[in-house]
């Protein structure tokens, strides 16, 4: 048997990616918490906004270290392992990357310092503008990000020479056309899986009567939050569905497991798809339904894959799946939210030891859910990497083996399965303990180093 | 456009290159330092010592790499597939290293592994640092826009000595900043540990200096010709002032003159490879104006730059600033009681 370096790359790719997009999608969303905690703290003076804010400030720093260790090794992956692909997009796709970390990196880094030791040293109100300053750091890093992808997903704004792309109207590549639907989809859904997880940490310690205060609160705010931003999020999620059956149409057929073309369009629910006989087996289908959905015509049309040559179609098992679990979890995360809303509004909330029991389980959700969802539109755009134009198995670096990337994807795994059960076990012991109180708060419990407001603050204290 | 903006780039990724290669040259020079020491307080103070900044100095490897990406993107299509597994071993060394700091307090059972973590990290991410160099000058079998050699094209004799040369001159940058942040025992063992390193950096310059241009004829000629030996004598004159320069400032009880010695050392390596190397980028095939992007990307990117850099450096020069003065005991990670 040999090894298939760009089989191998792309594990590689799925590996390294898969465990750093998980920190994302938890401190944006945890970020602009922190801020509306922040500010808060600062209209109100309410101490257990403090309280609240401090918690999750911890916790905070130690997913961003991680996300920062984790994310250094990205850039690089695109030079060791994707090097044609970087040679050909570098003039339009690099200075998009080098914006992110300049403008990101910049704003967190130098904000998060200030919010996590500055309390004392700077005026209530330039720690607040701290947290909106970091909070504003996160999505501009997920804005530049995911224009880059979205670049990917539905090019335009360059022309090609000699095989390689080159910039002609900039806005047209920043604001491609999959971008802004795919920027709100991403977005909502990274503030709904934070929310989540403090729902699930709030009634844990709810229910160990730790904290109850702050941590009813902690539960109240996200289910006010998810509330709305469910329902919202199916709505962007319909309409980055049609944005794709625009631009993408091949992407969505895979996401339908639809191979023939169709007029009226069933939606399968559940089936097995047969990509070499390019058809669904066992499908449960509902009739209409898909042209409805996709066409808001009751015999709208739909293409299928069989419209593409077999080598300009995207595996059909994957996005299908993914797309059923992201959506299942989707309805599932409603229901929680209705759940607890109607508990809440009949006060009935903290006697339901059931809901608060249920709470912890489905924390992690929007995580399986983020993946999911990127499952679905990553494996969708195969076989490309710049959609329609560069193919993926032209875009691999041409030097290396499969025995190279065999041997580098082996390192990757070790270490990440070192280090990320650890500082998951990290942040698990910060969630044990709760919420602190005001004197005990300022201590580096951080991913990070002390920052120079640290020493200052003590320096100041000392005296 | 006809505003040639290639010069300015150059500029501008050389001292990213050189911001990076000596802010996180001390603070990896202190963490390969750390492993030499046995007593847990100056395991404590060293490790104090980089704690409030080697997360800023590692972000110009990020800046470094995304600005080589950005402005020579065919240079970073080449060389990086080509120091394939020096590249994934720093990686992984610096995340180790990275997490260590944290861990190595708040883990108390496991503090001997993270102990190992931050040293071997260290050490090992130099090595693979100094690999990448010596590759970058020994030059790369390319075919057309593309790397043609082999994932291991890196492992010959001389690569393995700029290696272990550049573990040496992190190590010296280390000593001397640790002699700047440190008082005592502590201070007196980098002395004399910073003269084993600087007499290794000697004999590696030395040995680099004649190595090259007995590679590569064109090297040699660019050195060793006239008029050209009468305008570059001065490079090997100021660096060997320097060096006994730094054997005095190691020897007396100087304080921060080690640490800019050892920096001035690095300049005039550094300045040596360019003048060797130059106008290459991806030696000896690409000149940095045939692998620079296209003049609307380096716009692009530059009007963003020009902005935040100046930004970025006045906020590291501040926590810098905030951070002067010895290293006190009570400063930087605490072990979680109980």
């Amino acid at each position: 048997m040999t090894l298939d370096a760009v089989l191998l790359s792309r594990l590689q790719w799925v590996w390294v990616i898969a465990w750093h997009i998980l920190l994302p999608a938890f401190t944006v969303g945890l970020a602009s918490y922190i801020a509306v905690l922040e500010g808060l703290y600062f209209f109100t003076g309410r101490e257990m906004w403090f309280r609240i804010s401090g918690f999750w400030t911890k916790i905070f720093a130690v997913s961003f270290g991680m996300g920062v260790v984790s994310g250094v090794i990205m850039p690089f992956q695109f030079g060791t392992n994707w090097s044609r692909f970087t040679d050909a997009t570098a003039d339009v796709l690099s200075p998009m990357m080098a914006y992110e970390g300049l403008m990101a990196f910049f704003l967190e880094s130098s904000f998060l310092g200030v919010l996590l030791f500055g309390r004392r040293l700077v005026p209530a109100w330039a720690h607040f503008f701290s947290g909106l300053m970091v909070a504003f750091g996160t999505l501009l890093s997920s804005f530049w990000i995911l224009s880059t992808n979205s670049w990917m997903q539905t090019p335009q704004g360059h022309k090609l020479v000699d095989g390689r792309f080159v910039p002609v109207d900039w806005l047209a590549i920043v604001f491609n056309p999959s971008f802004p639907y795919r920027l709100l989809h991403n977005v909502t859904a990274f503030y709904i899986t934070t929310a989540f997880v403090v729902m699930g940490v709030g009634a844990w310690l709810v229910r160990r009567n730790r904290a109850v205060e702050d941590s009813r609160m902690m539960v109240r705010m996200a289910l006010n939050l998810l509330i709305f931003l469910i329902p919202l999020q199916i709505f962007l999620g319909d309409l980055h569905g049609l944005n794709t059956l625009e631009h993408q149409p091949a992407k969505l057929a895979a996401i339908e497991g639809l191979y023939d073309t169709a007029r009226p369009m069933a939606l399968t629910l559940f089936g097995i798809p047969d990509d070499k006989a390019a058809t669904m087996r066992y499908p449960i289908d509902i009739p209409n339904l898909g042209s409805l959905l996709l066409t808001h015509s009751w015999a709208g049309a739909v293409k299928g894959l069989k419209e593409w040559p077999a080598d300009e179609r995207p595996p059909v098992a994957l996005p299908f799946f993914a797309f059923r679990i992201m959506v299942g979890i989707g309805f599932i995360m409603l229901f929680v939210a209705i759940a607890g809303q109607i508990l809440l509004v009949r006060g009935q909330l903290w006697e339901s030891s059931w809901f608060l029991r249920l709470c912890p389980w489905v924390a992690p959700l929007g995580f399986i859910a983020v993946i999911a969802g990127w499952i679905v539109t990553e494996v969708g755009r195969q076989p490309w990497t710049v959609y329609g134009v560069m193919r993926t198995v032209d875009s691999v670096s041409p030097s290396l083996t499969g025995t190279d990337v065999a041997l580098s994807l082996a390192f990757y795994i070790v270490v990440y399965l070192v280090m990320f059960p650890t500082g998951i076990a990290f942040m698990a012991g910060l969630v044990r303990r709760g919420p602190q109180p005001h004197a005990a708060s300022d201590r580096v419990e951080s991913g990070l180093p002390s920052g120079p407001f640290e020493n200052a603050a003590r320096t100041a204290s000392d005296s | 456009m006809a505003l040639d903006l290639v010069p300015l780039w150059t500029i501008l990724l050389a001292l990213a290159v050189f911001h990076y290669v000596v802010f996180d040259g001390f603070d990896l020079g202190v963490g390969i330092l750390y492993g030499l020491l046995r007593s847990e307080n100056a395991r404590a103070a060293a490790m104090s010592s980089v704690a409030p900044i080697w997360n800023g100095n590692a972000t110009w490897l990020v800046f470094g790499g995304l600005g080589l990406l950005a402005a020579f993107p065919l240079a970073f299509a080449i060389i990086i597939p080509a120091v394939y597994f020096p590249i994934l071993i720093m990686l992984l060394a610096l995340v180790f290293r990275g997490v260590a700091f944290e861990f190595r307090f708040k883990n108390v059972e496991l503090r001997r592994f993270w102990d190992g973590a931050f040293c071997g990290g260290s050490a090992t991410a130099t090595f693979a640092q100094g690999v990448v160099l010596g590759t970058f000058i020994q030059g790369f079998k390319v075919d057309g826009r593309h790397f043609a050699g082999t994932s291991f094209d890196w492992a010959t004799p001389f690569v393995l000595l700029t290696g272990i040369a550049l573990m040496f001159g992190y190590g010296l940058l280390g000593a001397g900043w640790l002699i700047l942040k440190t008082e005592g025992d502590l201070q007196q063992w980098a002395r004399r540990t910073g003269r084993v390193c600087l007499i290794a950096v000697l004999a590696a310059i030395f040995v680099v200096s004649i190595w090259t241009p007995m590679r590569n004829a064109d090297i040699a000629e660019r050195w060793f010709t006239w008029p050209n030996i009468g305008f570059l004598a001065p490079v090997p004159v100021i660096t060997t002032l320097i060096a006994v320069g730094e054997w005095y400032a190691l020897t007396r009880q100087r304080e921060l003159t080690p640490f800019l010695g050892a920096i001035g050392l690095f300049s005039m390596s550094f300045i040596g490879i360019a003048i060797s190397l130059w106008p290459m980028i991806v030696p000896f095939h690409y000149t940095l104006w045939q692998a620079a992007s296209s003049e609307s990307t380096q716009a692009f990117l530059l009007i963003g730059t020009l902005f935040l850099l100046p930004v970025i450096l006045m906020y590291t020069a501040w926590s810098y600033w905030v951070f002067r003065g010895k290293v006190r005991s009570d400063v930087g990670y605490e072990a979680t009681p109980g």
